[in-house]
């Protein structure tokens, strides 16, 4: 058994290789939004500022930020929907081409595929089988969306139900359904384990890989670190709107540390490691940054950090750091 | 001063409660929670925890059993000692009202609570959706606070936020209710959150399992 493990990953590997071609890249992507305050006054919200991403096939990359981050905010961003009163600025290439405005349109939905965060985004008054039916491209039959219902653990019952007579985890299934279902290659799961218990996150994050091992891209953005630890070949951190930190699991698995100062604080704070909590919060979206957006928590923090903004350096294969004394 | 007579405690006594006639969600439970104790319980969703929860902060009212606080039954002329802080901050707080006004909602409350929260002036004057739900979480601890709370139950309130937030909160939450000699009933399914917080863990399946036949 475990060498057939072993032998799979190799295979998995090689395929990794030949297929080394990105699925999304996205660079110095920013989002502001633009409201009125009192009077006349306009008022700017940096809700995302700076944020880098490259994920390839068959690869799950988790986003993990503090929670009221934008984190949200920031798949829609990437499929464009996000609300009207903001702006998106920066570059997003889809399969190593730009991707405008046109060809969102047309690959949201089919090649780029949002799972949401809220339970309530099925339509109320279709059955649940016929919802999942409607994002299959050939004329399926009912039997192949059973055959789904059955891969994620849905009994086929179910399929003649309204979402009102499901529960939150059951329709999490759903729309993992609909991704098996789909032909998409690029998932972006919002918060897939909010609210469940242990047995159903466990569940869940199986299914999420077994997305990936489909060949596709999932990108999971969560505040759950634990989660993301436990799926994620990739794991990005995300402060205050910007990409803090990308780290391969690898790096983590051989015994090595979170580089940048705010993601060693959250690995900290978690309850079975420390529970350690680091007082005030982040950065309001209404402030514009000089220097790090860290450095008024960061124990190392020095006047460079005060008044120059670190780059995002690259480290190592796709890994890359935002501080100037990262990993000391 | 018969409050005082009785046990220091409040008590779940043989409740039993069901949403739907023909099956019981749960009956027989017992549970007490002494003041000054943390009793984390941990549990499936769907099991009715929050429904324990609910029926012990006097929202809703057992179908049978009895809840006792200090030996008394409820009185509904006074603010009631058992307050319940929900998971969900941004739908327990009035959207229209600005956060001073819910600060002020449960009276009495002492300027100190602010500092031990880390609830900054500033957001005294805005409203629910110009903070964040960790910061809004802070709020709905604060106006637990009445002087006459003496138990509070805390159902999945940091479940929904990033684990320094989580930290942040509970170390808060911790240091006033052992200043304060209150009692909690803290619900969550991550089990090593509760190993950390809790003098005492429950098992709600089994708490259940116990006696419902």
């Amino acid at each position: 058994m475990h060498i057939v493990y072993e032998l799979n990953h190799e295979i998995q590997e090689e395929i990794e290789k030949i297929q080394n071609h990105l699925l999304l890249e996205v660079k110095n992507l920013s989002l502001t939004i633009e409201r009125f305050g009192k009077g006349w006054t306009r008022e700017h919200l940096y809700v995302i500022r700076d944020f880098h991403l490259k994920i390839h096939h068959g690869e799950v990359v988790a986003i993990v930020g503090a929670s009221g981050s934008g984190k949200s905010l920031l798949a829609d961003a990437i499929l464009g929907i996000h609300p009207k009163n903001s702006i998106v600025d920066g570059m997003i290439k889809y399969e190593n081409k730009l991707l405008t405005e046109k060809r969102r349109k047309r690959l949201r939905g089919n090649d780029i595929l949002l799972i949401p965060q809220m339970t309530n985004a099925l339509d109320p008054l279709m059955k649940v089988g016929k919802q999942v039916k409607t994002l299959m491209k050939q004329k399926s039959y009912q039997k192949s969306v059973k055959q789904i219902f059955q891969k994620v653990g849905l009994d086929p019952a179910v399929y003649d139900q309204i979402p009102s007579a499901c529960s939150g985890g059951m329709i999490r299934k759903v729309f993992i359904a609909m991704a098996l279902a789909s032909e998409a290659k690029l998932i972006i799961a919002d918060e897939p384990t909010n609210g469940l218990d242990d047995e159903s996150i466990e569940e869940m994050l199986f299914q999420l890989k077994m997305l990936a091992k489909d060949n596709r891209g999932v990108i999971m953005i969560t505040h759950d670190l634990e989660a993301a630890m436990k799926i994620a070949d990739k794991i990005a951190v995300f402060y205050a709107g910007e990409t803090v930190e990308v780290v391969d699991k690898k790096h983590l698995k051989k015994g090595g540390k979170f580089r940048h100062p705010y993601s060693r604080a959250l690995w900290n704070a978690l309850p079975q490691n420390g529970f350690i909590a680091i007082d005030s919060s982040q950065p309001s979206a209404t402030e514009k940054l000089t220097g790090c957006s860290f450095a008024k928590q960061c124990p190392k923090a020095t006047k460079k950090c005060n008044m120059e903004k670190p780059l995002l350096k690259e480290i190592g294969h796709d890994e890359m750091v935002r501080c100037f004394y990262a990993g000391m | 001063m018969t409050k005082w007579l009785g046990a220091s405690m409040l008590e779940c006594k043989n409740i039993g409660f069901y949403y739907n006639r023909s099956s019981w969600l749960f009956r027989n439970i017992h549970l007490s929670i002494e003041r000054g104790e943390i009793v984390g319980i941990y549990g499936k969703s769907g099991s009715g925890k929050t429904t324990l929860a609910k029926i012990m902060a006097n929202y809703l009212s057992p179908m049978e059993g009895e809840v006792l606080v200090d030996g008394e039954k409820s009185n509904f002329s006074e603010v009631y000692p058992v307050q319940l802080i929900w998971q969900h901050p941004e739908q327990a707080i009035n959207p229209k009202w600005k956060l001073s006004k819910i600060f002020e909602e449960a009276k009495e409350l002492d300027q100190e609570i602010l500092s031990i929260l880390g609830i900054k002036e500033e957001w005294l004057n805005r409203r629910a959706h110009e903070l964040s739900g960790g910061e809004l979480q802070r709020f709905c601890i604060a106006r637990a606070f009445h002087p006459d709370t003496r138990y509070i139950i805390a159902d999945e309130i940091t479940s929904m936020f990033d684990a320094i937030t989580q930290a942040q909160i509970w170390h808060a939450l911790i240091w006033l209710v052992k200043e304060r000699n209150i009692g909690v009933l803290a619900i969550s399914h991550q089990i090593p959150l509760l190993e950390r917080i809790s003098d005492r863990l429950v098992d709600f399946n089994q708490l259940k399992a116990v006696r419902t036949e």
